[in-house]
């Protein structure tokens, strides 16, 4: 069918096939870099820019220990977990996105867009604000409700054709009845602020603290890492079951794990921000433009979310005369594309 | 030229949940032939071949492979002596040719070793064995049918396994590419010696291109051998409910199965001539 030479020279046709596989992951390499710097930069920015401005030397002074004369207090207690908490959830949530939108082959399967995310903050909301419990219980909580609710999804949408539309329609719905959970509690609830009320229902990094950076932490810490030790069993899943079994992937067993994973950090970064509206289903998409097709996205993704989360947070804090929280502006630019894909989806007729 | 592996059904019975759909097979697959099995729709054909590739466990029986039970054997090893190309694979959107050739490499693959060059030489191989060396930097979403079947047949090849499992790689296909994809399969059967088991939907082509047909019905074994001994016009009509009348096929030689309807039948004694 196609033009091939009669003796095909292998070793130029191979040094071509390897330069092209070169030249794609290569740029794989440069945004996941590029992308790393921008964490950085915007972590920085975070940290400097204020109603005072510290320079670097103040900054880095504050991290030696040294006491800086009101830059010990903006920068060591309100700035730097305010930035490594939104940097920490920004990874959570881009790397656990793009693992769900990958497995169930379609964007709109992200932890906070079927409700899992919903569950965590729900479960979260009750603990602190209803049962008065402290930190550390929440975020248990918060795991064990966002793990029920991906099971309950998972099992109610199990079985017949097109499983992953049906999962995500079901997830939907019992995101909106999670959410109203979130609101009822915050109703019942009276003498707390709208602060707390903001961060439960659109995600916020106000009062950020550091007792809640250890836990968000080693949750990215351990769980990231084996995301992208996955990632390469998360492609061949990709091709489907059938294919992924045959190429030697115990797909109930990755599958499982992954899962567990990618909801697990969803539920940690929720417990510690709220549900910072539309980051880990945003990062995934944005990435994959970047990167190019086919290659692994976990890493790029949480990068992405890190950059999202970060940048948004300078945006609601500086660029209005009100401070708005950061899952505001992260709805403000999620929502358009979640539109998007619904009204695509529609049009090609089918939800999977 | 490669190490003839034996896949072997034993007693295999298996199915979805409680409906058992293999009911009882026992079966040699010839190490080094191609094999297609042919059957009505819904007789257990493909679940038999998923059977095989592990993708469903029996109820009972086993499935052995060189004296082996294949649940006891590693998934991965497992992977580099038998694969499967399923019948609806899922191309990634926008996946480059190579990159999804390339996936095919995984069983050879350990966790923190990268990319080697005998997987460049074995996607290599794959591209110009399928002829689709030239569309190797290509998205595989803007390739014919044709082409992606090719693409697909790639990809099980760079997993460079001596059994190669299809469940039927010509559906979708017209007559043209059906027969250039059942082609290229011989042509790897007899230049690598790779044992190929097929489902195949056209019983004329399955004839023409089997070393050994496998009947089934009713999700057991009606007859298994070489076209020419086993496809008669009493077999044929068990298998498919269908009167028929066999001729032989004037390109190869083979018999050929003319099926006989209600309508357009012209010389009604060779429908009633005994085979």
């Amino acid at each position: 069918m196609t033009s091939l030479p009669a003796t095909p020279d292998l070793a130029a046709r191979t040094a071509l096939v390897r330069a092209g596989r070169i030249r794609r992951s290569r740029r794989r390499v440069i945004v996941i870099v590029l992308l790393a710097v921008a964490v950085l930069a915007l972590l920085a920015a975070v940290i400097m820019i204020g109603n005072t401005i510290y320079p670097v030397s103040d900054v880095l002074a504050v991290i030696r220990g040294e006491s800086v004369p009101g830059a010990s207090f903006t920068v060591g207690t309100l700035r730097i977990p305010r930035a490594l908490i939104g940097a920490l959830a920004g990874l959570a949530f881009g790397a656990a996105g793009t693992t769900f939108q990958t497995m169930l082959r379609n964007p709109l399967a992200s932890p906070d867009v079927i409700g899992i995310s919903a569950g965590a903050s729900a479960a979260a909301v009750v603990c602190l604000v209803v049962l008065r419990w402290n930190g550390t219980a929440t975020m248990f909580a918060a795991l064990i409700a966002g793990v029920a609710t991906a099971a309950a999804i998972y099992f109610a949408a199990r079985g017949g054709e097109s499983t992953g539309g049906r999962l995500i329609l079901i997830g939907i719905g019992m995101g909106a009845m999670l959410d109203a959970v979130v609101s009822y509690s915050i109703q019942r609830a009276a003498e707390w602020d709208v602060a707390v009320a903001m961060r439960w229902l659109t995600g916020s990094l106000n009062g950020s603290r550091w007792e809640s950076v250890l836990p968000l932490g080693i949750a990215v810490v351990v769980l990231l890492p084996l995301l992208a030790l996955l990632s390469r069993q998360l492609r061949a899943l990709e091709l489907g079951d059938a294919a992924a079994t045959s190429l030697g992937v115990r797909v109930d067993h990755v599958r499982i794990l992954l899962i567990l994973a990618a909801v697990a950090l969803t539920c940690f970064a929720t417990a510690t921000t709220g549900p910072i509206a539309f980051v880990a289903f945003l990062a995934g998409p944005i990435v994959s433009r970047l990167v190019g097709h086919g290659s692994s996205l976990t890493i790029p993704a949480a990068l992405m979310g890190a950059c999202l989360v970060l940048t948004a947070d300078l945006i609601g804090q500086f660029a209005f005369d009100t401070r708005f929280p950061v899952g505001v502006i992260t709805g403000i630019l999620g929502a358009p594309y979640l539109l998007f894909l619904l009204i695509r989806t529609s049009r090609r007729g089918g939800s999977s | 030229m490669s190490a003839q592996h034996l896949l072997s059904a034993e007693a295999l019975v298996s199915g979805y949940g409680s409906t058992t759909i293999v009911d009882g097979v026992d079966l040699e697959l010839p190490p080094g032939g191609i094999t297609v099995i042919v059957g009505a729709n819904a007789c257990g054909k493909s679940t038999l071949l998923k059977t095989l590739a592990r993708l469903i466990k029996p109820t009972s029986g086993a499935v052995v492979l060189d004296g082996k039970q294949i649940s006891e054997v590693h998934t991965k090893e497992l992977a580099r002596t038998l694969g499967l190309l399923p019948q609806q694979p899922i191309a990634p959107e926008g996946i480059a040719v190579a990159d999804l050739v390339g996936r095919g490499r995984h069983p050879h693959q350990k966790m923190f070793r990268s990319w080697t060059t005998d997987d460049d030489r074995a996607v290599v191989e794959a591209l110009e064995a399928t002829g689709v060396a030239d569309l190797a930097d290509r998205s595989v979403d803007e390739l014919s049918g044709g082409q992606r079947q090719r693409v697909w047949i790639a990809m099980a090849l760079a997993q460079q396994t001596d059994i190669l499992l299809l469940d039927e790689p010509t559906t979708f296909l017209d007559i043209a590419h059906q027969v250039e994809v059942l082609d290229l399969l011989t042509d790897l059967n007899r230049s690598r010696g790779t044992t190929i088991v097929m489902v195949l939907h056209d019983v004329n082509l399955a004839i023409r291109y089997a070393d050994t047909l496998v009947a089934v019905k009713d999700g057991r074994v009606l007859a298994m051998g070489a076209p020419s001994e086993v496809v008669t016009r009493a077999l044929i009509e068990e298998v498919f409910g269908l009167p028929n009348s066999i001729t032989s096929d004037p390109v190869s030689g083979k018999p050929m199965v003319t099926p006989i309807g209600r309508h357009h039948v012209a010389e009604i004694e060779a429908a009633t001539r005994p085979s």
